[in-house]
C-alpha cells in the first residue's frame, strides 16, 4: 500500500535524482516546477476530454440511450474525434465584434480553470503548491472566470450574448457569497486556509473523520456543492447558456476552437469544484485501505456524477428562483451555520452538541423555507390612461 | 410540504433509469435500442417496400402481360412499360421493358392493388441506397423479376392465399373448357377479394 500510495512521488524523485547526476541544483528545482506545470497542463485537457464522454454516456443511460459508442471501443476515442472536428471548423468573428476582446475571452477563460488545479491536494504529499491561503486562492481565482464570460458576451455584440453575460454576472455575485460563507465553518474547524491542512484535519478515525459527518458540515457541504454547480454554469443553474431562451448565451458567437476552449474551461471547473468539495468536506485523500490519490479521485468522481445526475434530471431555474434560492435560503442558512459551528466547538459534550446543532439548523431551515420563501404577490397597480 | 422533496423524487427516477439500463431487459427499464447495422429486427411479413414482379416458373414468361394498368394508376408515374413484339411486329402479352424508378416511387402500393394478373407486389428489401442515381436506382425488368418461391418466402400467408385463388380460377377454366354447355358462360379471371 505504501508503495502504491507514493508511486507518483517516488517516480518523480527517481527521475529528478537521475537528472541530478548531470544538472546543477537550481536546474533541478526548475525541472521540478516544470514537471508539475506540465502535469497540470496535460491533466486539464485530458480531464475535459474524458468528462465530456462520461457525461454523454451517463446522461444517455439516464435517458435510456446508449450514448456514443462508435469511435473506438465503448466510444473512448470520441473526444479525440470531437477535438479534430473542432480544430478543423471555421473560426467566425462577427463583423462588428470587438476583435481583440473576442479573441482574448476564451483564452483567458482557461487560465483560472487551470490555476485552480494548483491548490488541489491530489494525494498524500501530492499538492502542486501548498499555499497557506490555498482556499482563498481557489475562491479568488475561480470567480475571475466571470470576467471572461462577460468579456466574451460584450465583445460578441449580440443581444443573446449580452443577456447571457448579464445573467452570468448576476449569478456569480449571488452564489459567490454563500459559497464563501459555507466554507467558513471548515476553516474554523481546521484552523487553516491551506487545503492540505484542511485534509489533514479530517484524518482521525482512520481517515473517516470527515466534516460532512457533522451537522454543520452536512449543511455547508450541500450549500457549497450547489453553489459550486452554479459557479461552473451547469444545469440546473445554466442560465448564462440557456439554449431554449437565449440561443447559446455568452458563447453564441463562438465557433471552432474558441468554443472548445469555453467547453474546456467549463469541464475543468466542474472537476476542480468537485475536487474542492471533496477536499473540504469529504476528507480529500483521507480514507482507509485504498491509496490516497485513488480515494481523492473516487470522491471527486462521485461528486461529478452527482452533477451529471442533476443535469439529467432537473429543469432549468427561472431567474427569480435562482436569485431567491441564493439570497433567501442559502445566505441566511450559511450565516446561521457559522454561529452553530462556533457553538459546536465550544461545547465539549458530544451528544449534546450534535443534537443541539442539528436542532438549530433544522429549525432555521424550516423557518427560512416557510417564511422567507412564502408566495409573494406584488400589489396590483392600475394606471388610468390619461385622456 | 417539505422543500425539495419533489426534486429528490425526480432524482430517484433518473437514477433508477441509469441503473436499470445496465441490468434489465427492455420491458423492465432496460435499453431498447437496436444497434442497427450490426443487429437488426426481423422484417415483419406485412412490411411493404418497393414493388417487384412475380414469375411462376420461367423469368422469360412472367405473370405480367404489359397491360400498363399499374403504369397508368401510379400516382408518381414511376413505372415505364413497353410491350414485347414477335418478329412480325405483332405485340405479345409480356413486357419487353419494365422499369421502375425507385427514386420516384413512394411505396404507396397502388400498383399491387390494381394489378388484375397478380403480377406486381410490394417487396421487403429496404437498403437500396446507392451513390449512382441513374443506374442503381432505376430498376429494370431483370432486377424486378423474382420467383413465386421468393414471394412465398417473404409473405407466406399472402402468397398462399393468392396461389389458392389462382388455382381455383385455373380449375374453373379447365372444367368450363371440358363442359362449356353446362355453365353456359365463358370463365373470367376474377380479381375481386384480394387478401
Amino acid at each position: 500500500m505504501e508503495i502504491l500510495d507514493s508511486i507518483f512521488l517516488n517516480t518523480k524523485k527517481i527521475f529528478l535524482d537521475l537528472l541530478g547526476c548531470w544538472l546543477p541544483d537550481w536546474m533541478i528545482l526548475l525541472v521540478n516546477i516544470g514537471i508539475i506545470i506540465g502535469v497540470i497542463a496535460v491533466l486539464g485537457p485530458v480531464i475535459m476530454m474524458y468528462l465530456t464522454l462520461l457525461e454523454r454516456k451517463i446522461i444517455g443511460r439516464m435517458q435510456n440511450r446508449i450514448g456514443p459508442n462508435r469511435v473506438g471501443i465503448f466510444g473512448i476515442l470520441q473526444p479525440i474525434a470531437d477535438g479534430i472536428k473542432m480544430f478543423t471548423k471555421e473560426d467566425i468573428i462577427p463583423q462588428n465584434a470587438d476583435k481583440i476582446v473576442h479573441f482574448l475571452a476564451p483564452v483567458l477563460m482557461v487560465i483560472p480553470a487551470l490555476l485552480a488545479f494548483a491548490v488541489l491536494p491530489f494525494g498524500r504529499g501530492m499538492i502542486p503548491v501548498n499555499l497557506n491561503v490555498g482556499l482563498l486562492f481557489f475562491i479568488a481565482v475561480s470567480s475571475t472566470s466571470t470576467i471572461c464570460v462577460f468579456m466574451a458576451s460584450w465583445a460578441s455584440r449580440n443581444k443573446f450574448s449580452i443577456l447571457g453575460g448579464m445573467r452570468s454576472a448576476a449569478q456569480m455575485i449571488s452564489y459567490e457569497i454563500p459559497m464563501v460563507l459555507s466554507v467558513v465553518p471548515v476553516i474554523l474547524s481546521a484552523e487553516s486556509l491551506s487545503t492540505y491542512a484542511i485534509v489533514e484535519a479530517q484524518a482521525r478515525w482512520s481517515g473517516l473523520h470527515w466534516f460532512v459527518f457533522t451537522p454543520w458540515g452536512l449543511l455547508a457541504f450541500i450549500i457549497f456543492f450547489l453553489c459550486g454547480v452554479a459557479e461552473c454554469n451547469r444545469s440546473p443553474f445554466d442560465l448564462p447558456e440557456a439554449e431554449s431562451e437565449i440561443v447559446a448565451g455568452f458563447h453564441t458567437e463562438y465557433s471552432g476552437m474558441k468554443f472548445a476552449l469555453f467547453y474546456m474551461a467549463e469541464y475543468m471547473n466542474t472537476f476542480t469544484v468537485s475536487a474542492l468539495a471533496a477536499t473540504l468536506f469529504l476528507g480529500g485523500w483521507e480514507g482507509p485501505v485504498l491509496p490516497s490519490w485513488l480515494w481523492f479521485f473516487i470522491k471527486t468522481h462521485a461528486l461529478i456524477f452527482v452533477m451529471f445526475w442533476f443535469r439529467g434530471t432537473l429543469p432549468r431555474f427561472r431567474v427569480d428562483q435562482l436569485m431567491g434560492l441564493a439570497w433567501k435560503l442559502f445566505l441566511p442558512l450559511t450565516l446561521i451555520n457559522i454561529f452553530v459551528a462556533g457553538g459546536y466547538h465550544l461545547i465539549s459534550d458530544r451528544n449534546f452538541r450534535v443534537a443541539g446543532a442539528s436542532a438549530v439548523l433544522l429549525v432555521s431551515f424550516l423557518l427560512f423555507t416557510v417564511f422567507l420563501n412564502r408566495k409573494y404577490m406584488p400589489e396590483k397597480r392600475r394606471y388610468d390612461l390619461v385622456d | 410540504m417539505f422543500f425539495g422533496l419533489g426534486v429528490l423524487r425526480g432524482l430517484m427516477v433518473t437514477l433508477k433509469n441509469f441503473v436499470t439500463s445496465y441490468f434489465m431487459p427492455p420491458d423492465r427499464g432496460g435499453l431498447f435500442t437496436v444497434e442497427y447495422p450490426e443487429k437488426r429486427l426481423p422484417v415483419i411479413e406485412r412490411f411493404r417496400n418497393f414493388p417487384f414482379l412475380v414469375y411462376d416458373k420461367d423469368p422469360e414468361n412472367p405473370r405480367c402481360v404489359a397491360c400498363e394498368i399499374c403504369a397508368n394508376e401510379c400516382p408518381t408515374k414511376c413505372i415505364y412499360i413497353e410491350k414485347d413484339t414477335d418478329p412480325n411486329k405483332k405485340p405479345l402479352r409480356r413486357p419487353a421493358i419494365f422499369d421502375i424508378d425507385i427514386t420516384v416511387c413512394m411505396n404507396c402500393g397502388i400498383c399491387e392493388e390494381v394489378c388484375p394478373f397478380d403480377s406486381i407486389y410490394m417487396d421487403h428489401p429496404f437498403e437500396v441506397a446507392s451513390s449512382d442515381r441513374l443506374e442503381k436506382l432505376l430498376f429494370h425488368k431483370n432486377d424486378l423479376l423474382k420467383s413465386n418461391d421468393y414471394f412465398h418466402k417473404i409473405r407466406p400467408t399472402h402468397a398462399a392465399a393468392i396461389d389458392a385463388r389462382r388455382r381455383a380460377v385455373e380449375e374453373k377454366k379447365k372444367s368450363a373448357a371440358v363442359k362449356p354447355s353446362e355453365t353456359g358462360q365463358p370463365p373470367k379471371a376474377q380479381n375481386g377479394g384480394k387478401p
